[in-house]
């Protein structure tokens, strides 16, 4: 039996029991499948408690500002199989917030920290979760959002030396290849 | 920012029940600014001061970014610094190097500058890497300096990223030329721009919570 | 060894939330800071030990001191643009950023690495491997007052550090291995001069292996402390030689092997007893394995073949949407990259997982409880975090 099937097999099995969208195979030891945000912490558990993906590897997020959504992205591990589920959850990006689920992980206390200060994410119940982690008197909106543009801050709060040049290579190789002002 | 409550007057119960008055501030830190340190009295006594000092460079072990990688090899028998008379020290009381090793988070930045301001006159800093020169490669960093000199101030900077042992050795060497020749003279232009030091400071670091001449 | 049962009447209680309930002002307890200017902590992180007498009742590991913000300032930056500034994100061992990074890239745009880098990758993977641990085996002595170790294992790095430097053309930060493949072949005479090199080490290992590990003050000081659950590795999420001295193979290297390590003999080392001892045993005899993964490598290499593939220019680099985990075995655990692109020149999110993410935060802070003041450090090396990675 191999691993491309096995996912299937779990997502097969999984579709009866939540209603998970489609599964995109990366590779034969690696799929991701959307969940909504009401069936994720059922779905962990179901994970890990009946299935055996013990290991939570990673808990980040994506900002999709086009879209004005956040992609948070839990990433499971079966160690045994050797395969990995990633369950994509989709939120609004206003007043972002998510179930905690520190308890299912401790580790997962430390993602939603990071997650909390750097994208606004909130976990209700989560330890410590307000609390500066990372940045220390920051008072700006969180910085890994797309909309904070850091070179612009930096370029603001912090003086600068002058006389730096920057040699960009897309617009050098630009001016190499089409002198003309063409685009390319 | 306010103050760290832990530094706030307040009444403290001890483990026997008697109560009594503490005022941190008052009690641990030192009220008054750094002063300018003057020469020694003729120049043949200061000449020899300086002779003295830099031969016994003691460098604060404060790895504060990238660049302390390349600091402990220097202190094995390989590139060897003990030979120049230079020592790796923990704390600030007995140091009068700090070598900032590359870049500084504003949050380092602060702990840079207490470690600095505990340290002994004369003090010198050196600025290792191009990230203390002009913000290096994270110069769009929303979190990193740009200019380590507006903060502290630098005697001598070491370009790189990151610079060899070798590197590291030829700027103690040229350190050394530097003090012999007087123009160590750090610590008294801190004392001097004090108020221009601490204003850049605070425009920095937003939750001042200390007070502002730490001992 | 407790040479006393501590009075624990004196300890407070738990909250029904888990947290404690310490009184400051009581004069029982005092706050420390291990802070960032300590000889005792690897790197640059702090931990707040609320203590009792001699013993630790409370920590809290602080980070964020070596913040630059990486995954941000890669989203303002080309694909290739990346790879230099990758490297620096874990600064002891930096390979590794660069070939999860590499190998991300690769796997979304569709690139395949052609053979022979995928040996010289493996072989510069194991080299940094190799500089990890001796790294750390003068950490874990140094902790607890021997400071000759770190000496000599400092002086074999170096010459380790010799062979990158012949190999990559810098000591550090090599950016060697980039999307695509590696920059260039081996250089001439280098498989006998890395054999000189590895016989350097490994006469050093024996000498550290008597001072240290037959050290009756070490073993006293280190076996039986630092007790990691083998039922906690999982929800924890420990990993690498911290979960293999615990008794479970826990290797990616053989549980989802990558690059050549299918053609390669080893075997993942383990330990029984997980605590400090074992843990730097474990190490070791890592070492030592990557030492003989580092010949395997360098005698099965295929002698000729292109090092690097057709990528695109740079102007016309453009992935299409995707996302992907690669995760790889480094000297810590296990490190992974996850990266998501939308169809730009320019990646959406990179998102560095690092094994000390885990093992510095939740797992020190509930591991440090009831430990003496003396130890801390030592408990601290043996997790084998460098701050960096945590913060990015």
């Amino acid at each position: 039996m191999t691993t491309m099937t096995t996912m299937r097999e779990l997502h097969t099995r999984l579709k009866h029991l939540f209603p998970l969208g489609e599964l995109s195979e990366q590779r034969p030891d690696l799929a991701f499948v959307t969940v909504p945000a009401e069936f994720l912490r059922p779905s962990l558990l179901h994970l890990r408690d009946r299935e055996g993906y013990t290991h939570l590897v990673l808990l980040t997020a994506v900002d999709w500002l086009e879209e004005g959504r956040f992609q948070l992205t839990y990433l499971l591990s079966k160690r045994t199989l050797g395969q990995d589920i990633g369950l994509r959850v989709m939120i609004p990006r206003d007043g972002a917030t998510m179930a905690s689920a520190h308890d299912i992980w401790p580790t997962a206390a430390t993602y939603q920290r990071e997650l909390r200060e750097m994208f606004g994410i909130d976990f209700p119940g989560s330890p410590r979760v307000d609390e500066d982690f990372i940045l220390e008197g920051w008072i700006d909106i969180p910085p890994y959002r797309r909309d904070f543009d850091t070179l612009k801050y930096a370029q603001e709060n912090y003086s600068q030396r002058p006389g730096r040049e920057t040699r960009d290579p897309a617009t050098h190789m630009q001016q190499q290849l089409y002198p003309d002002g063409r685009q390319g | 920012m306010s103050m760290k409550p832990e530094l706030m007057k307040r009444m403290v119960k001890g483990p026997d029940g008697v109560e009594f008055e503490v005022e941190p501030l008052r009690d641990y830190y030192c009220e008054a600014p750094p002063t300018v340190m003057p020469a020694a009295y003729s120049k043949i006594v200061e000449d020899l001061f300086n002779w003295a000092r830099s031969e016994s460079i003691w460098i604060l072990g404060f790895g504060t970014g990238c660049g302390a990688i390349e600091m402990r090899p220097l202190m094995t028998p390989r590139f060897d610094a003990y030979r120049y008379g230079i020592q790796w020290r923990p704390t600030p009381r007995q140091a009068n190097l700090f070598v900032i090793s590359g870049y500084l988070s504003t949050k380092t930045l602060k702990r840079a500058i207490r470690s600095y301001e505990q340290m002994q006159n004369p003090k010198y800093v050196i600025g290792l890497g191009s990230c203390t020169i002009n913000g290096g490669m994270y110069w769009d960093s929303y979190n990193t300096i740009k200019r380590l000199d507006d903060y502290l101030p630098v005697d001598l900077y070491i370009t790189g990223c990151m610079p060899r042992p070798e590197a590291l050795l030829a700027g103690f060497q040229d350190m050394k030329k530097l003090i012999r020749a007087g123009k160590g003279e750090g610590a008294n232009q801190y004392a001097e721009n004090f108020a221009w030091y601490k204003a850049n400071q605070k425009r920095v670091i937003h939750d001042w919570d200390m007070p502002d001449y730490n001992w | 060894m407790n040479f006393f049962a501590p009075d624990r009447s004196q300890y407070p209680a738990t909250k029904t939330d888990g947290t404690l309930d310490i009184d400051l002002n009581s004069g029982k307890y005092l706050k420390l800071w291990q802070g960032p200017n300590h000889p005792g902590i690897t790197g640059n992180m702090s931990v707040e030990l609320t203590v009792c007498g001699d013993e630790v009742v409370e920590g809290r590991t602080h980070v964020g001191y070596l913040h630059r913000g990486f995954e941000k300032l890669m989203e303002r930056r080309t694909f290739i643009q990346c790879f230099p500034i990758v490297c620096r994100i874990c600064v002891p061992e930096p390979d590794f950023n660069e070939y999860c990074y590499a190998a991300a890239v690769e796997e979304l745009a569709g690139i395949q690495s052609p053979e022979r880098a995928n040996w010289i990758r493996a072989l510069i993977l194991e080299m940094g491997r190799i500089n990890s641990y001796l790294m750390y085996l003068g950490g874990q002595a140094g902790a607890l007052g021997q400071g000759v170790i770190g000496q000599w294992t400092t002086y074999v790095r170096d010459l380790m550090l010799d062979r990158f430097e012949e190999l990559t053309g810098a000591r550090i930060y090599h950016m060697f291995i980039l999307p695509g493949g590696v920059r260039d072949g081996l250089p001439e005479g280098f498989e006998q001069r890395m054999e000189v090199t590895l016989r350097e080490i490994e006469n050093t290992l024996k000498d550290v292996y008597d001072v240290m590990f037959c050290n009756a003050v070490f073993k006293k000081r280190t076996v039986g402390l630092g007790y990691i659950d083998p039922a906690l590795l999982d929800s924890y999420g420990v990993t690498g030689p911290n979960a293999r001295a615990a008794g479970v193979a826990k290797d990616v290297r053989r549980d989802q092997p990558y690059l050549v390590y299918p053609d390669l003999d080893f075997a993942p080392v383990i330990g029984q007893d997980s605590d400090i001892y074992t843990r730097a045993d474990v190490r070791r005899r890592d070492l030592l394995m990557s030492v003989d993964l580092i010949r395997q490598i360098l005698a099965r290499m295929p002698r000729n073949g292109p090092v690097m593939a057709e990528t695109p220019s740079v102007l016309h680099w453009q992935i299409p949407r995707g996302e992907t985990y690669i995760r790889g075995e480094c000297s810590r655990g296990e490190y992974g990259y996850y990266l998501v692109t939308d169809g730009s020149g320019y990646p959406r999110r990179v998102n560095v997982r690092g094994p000390s993410y885990t093992h510095a935060m939740a797992l020190l802070e509930r591991m440090i409880v009831n430990v003496n003041i003396s130890d801390v450090a030592a408990l601290m090396v043996s997790l084998h975090t460098y701050p960096p990675e945590i913060e990015r």
